[in-house]
């Protein structure tokens, strides 16, 4: 069994403080996925998981054992950097079979974990080639598969996917979740793209500033986000927000004049006078014709298109309501040009209502 | 006149400029090297003869009397070329060793007065190495190890360990940190990590600041002039001093033996230079 446990794990760059009291649980087997802007202390996180960055103050334990002062070699795990740091005065054999070798393993045993690693990972071609002589998709997979050959505790991945082109990070992306479906360890996974946090993860920990802000599966941070940051970081494209003010109990006046109910999921919270955002998801505004048949709330507003961005299976409609720009979203798409009006629906009970000072959701 | 005519016309100005430039600089550099193995071959009378001599006559007697015995103008050119060998390789290495060290640790760790102490090693290399040449023979001489190797090393030493920290520390830049961070994920210390894994990829460059330290040894004149005296420690490039006499110099001989001199430099250098071509840290990283 090797879970991780975090607890109040802090971090000092000289006066800095780069992460502040880190409480993490990850299971056995989990795929949990670190995410937030550059400089949240993401990949801090994960080099103190990993040993290769001191622990100010707190405690990290992987599979019950406090690691804290454990070099690298000592707490069982293996590593994928986003430049791969594959040895370059090696084979790809060699490559693989580096940390065994270390290890003092024999030769046949060497060989044959070796093989099967390029087996997994679909390398037995490029065995005898270096580093240097392969794609970057290539060097990914001999990177992910050294970390495989020692049959580590935890995998940890550092952005593994950022110097990839967009087409191949998808590959590769499906690859790690096979990847993890086949070995099933516990993979610590560091990005700052929240589709692959979304697409990869059993559990998301959205962090920003040295601080978590949000830890839950890839839906309950985007259907029901802690504050405005969950829910603009994660989703694309991001929640629409606009000002507004509650009036009465039950409805919030917009910026520009237009007046919303309050969603049911925030009712009875609100208080007259209240500033708040309103928000709510491309998804949830779409042209009539073109939307999704749902049953609930709903009001009906009539804009002005002044951008499109078409997908093929749907197109993302850039409007404006109360002096906010705002995206909606058109599905089974005909091409709409700037300037035409036309009739959205927007459905009241998906939308969240979050303070304007604290930004925090105010739920029931 | 047609505008691209005139950028064509004016391409190939550049382009004769630029050759000729090149020529000119090419032949200052090499003409005193060829003139030296030239003459090295000529008699004697050829070399002084005024006008000169254009067609040259080839002869091997300034090697064979070079070889020959003391009466003849010979010089004892297997101690000479010993004593170069022992005082260059064994400076080199340990110059290596310690410039090494020092480079990776410029390179890779924090410590305070960092940027000092690496102003201050290249500020060793401002002081021109005659000026220490009194000071060092005095300091030699008290502890009493003027005329011997190990005063020869320790002096090459301390010359070239500034330059190869400077020269090694660039090449541990380039190479990432994530190298030794994956080493030691692997199972390495971090003492294997620079052994198994950096030290291989900045090999070329620390081969080239082995080259520089070992040639700076070798042809270095001025320090060795002064602390060594006799056959058991002057190095070659004093044994050229042999053909000086009162009156005259022997040109040929000491052509004869700067050839001898040369030899082994290019050789060393023609073995080393593929190591020279560096590039082998590119591709470990980034796509």
């Amino acid at each position: 069994m090797t879970e991780v446990t975090l607890s109040n794990v802090v971090k000092f760059y000289g006066k800095h403080q780069a992460l502040h009291g880190i409480n993490l649980d990850i299971s056995d087997g989990e795929f949990v996925v670190l995410v937030g802007p550059s400089g949240c202390g993401k990949s801090t996180t994960l080099r103190m998981i990993a040993g290769l960055e001191d622990i100010s103050g707190g405690e990290i334990s992987i599979g019950g054992r406090v690691v804290n002062d454990l070099p690298p070699r000592d707490r069982n795990i293996s590593m994928v950097f986003q430049n791969y740091a594959l040895y370059p005065h090696m084979t790809v054999r060699e490559n693989l079979g580096f940390s065994l070798k270390i290890a003092k393993k024999d030769e046949a045993e060497i060989t044959k974990a070796v093989d099967e690693a390029a087996g997994i990972l679909g390398l037995a071609e490029l065995m005898d080639r270096k580093p240097a002589a392969l794609s970057g998709g290539q060097r990914q997979r001999v990177a992910m598969g050294r970390a495989i050959v020692r049959h580590p505790d935890v995998f940890l991945f550092d952005e593994p996917l950022s110097n990839l082109d967009a087409k191949l990070r998808t590959q590769m992306r499906v690859e790690i979740k096979k990847l993890h479906q086949k070995v099933g360890n516990t993979i610590i996974y560091v990005t700052h793209d929240q589709i692959e946090a979304m697409t990869l993860a059993d559990r998301i920990v959205l962090m920003q500033d040295g601080h978590i802000v949000q830890v839950g599966t890839p839906l309950e941070l985007f259907n029901t986000p802690l504050n405005t940051f969950v829910a603009t970081f994660i989703g694309s494209p991001p929640m629409n927000l606009i000002d507004g003010v509650v009036s009465g109990t039950s409805s919030i006046k917009l910026a520009g004049g237009l007046s919303v109910p309050v969603p049911a999921s925030a009712r009875g919270q609100v208080h007259s006078g209240q500033q708040v955002k309103f928000g709510f998801r491309a998804d949830n505004l779409m042209p009539y014709g073109h939307a999704v048949e749902e049953e609930g709330e709903r009001a009906d507003l009539e804009l002005t298109v002044t951008l499109t961005e078409p997908l093929g299976t749907e197109t993302i409609l850039f409007t404006d309501i109360a002096g906010t720009e705002v995206q909606g979203k058109m599905l089974n798409p005909r091409p709409v040009r700037p300037g035409e009006v036309l009739k959205f629906r927007l459905m009241l009970d998906k939308c969240h209502v979050f303070d304007a000072t604290s930004t925090d959701a105010i739920r029931g | 006149m047609d505008r691209n005519q005139s950028y064509r016309n004016h391409k190939r100005l550049m382009k004769a400029l630029h050759f000729s430039g090149l020529f000119i600089t090419m032949a200052i550099i090499c003409i005193p090297g060829l003139w030296i193995v030239l003459n090295s071959f000529r008699p004697t009378v050829e070399i002084m003869a005024k006008p000169p001599v254009w067609i040259p006559t080839f002869t091997l007697d300034h090697y064979r009397a070079m070889f020959g015995g003391a009466g003849e103008g010979g010089v004892p050119v297997f101690s000479y070329f010993r004593n170069s060998m022992i005082v260059s390789v064994v400076s080199t290495a340990i110059a290596i060793l310690i410039g090494m060290s020092g480079g990776y640790a410029f390179a890779r760790y924090k410590f305070k007065g960092k940027n000092g102490y690496f102003v201050g090693l290249m500020l060793f290399r401002a002081v021109p190495g005659v000026a220490l040449s009194l000071p060092l023979f005095i300091v030699f001489a008290r502890v009493g190890i003027i005329d011997t190797h190990i005063g020869l090393i320790l002096a090459y030493v301390a010359m070239n360990v500034p330059f190869t920290v400077w020269l090694t520390d660039g090449f541990f830049r380039q190479i990432p940190k994530e190298l030794h961070e994956a080493a030691e994920i692997d199972g390495c210390t971090r003492w294997q990590a620079f052994w198994q894994v950096e030290f291989p990829v900045a090999k070329s460059g620390v081969a080239s600041a082995a080259i520089f330290a070992f040639l700076t040894s070798w042809n270095e004149f001025a320090l060795a002039s002064q602390l060594t005296r006799s056959v058991g420690s002057k190095t070659m490039p004093v044994g050229l001093l042999d053909f000086t006499a009162e009156f005259t110099i022997n040109w040929g001989g000491m052509c004869a033996l700067a050839v001898l001199m040369i030899v082994p430099a290019l050789i060393l250098t023609f073995l080393v230079q593929k190591h020279l071509i560096a590039g082998l840290t590119f591709g470990g990283v980034k796509g």
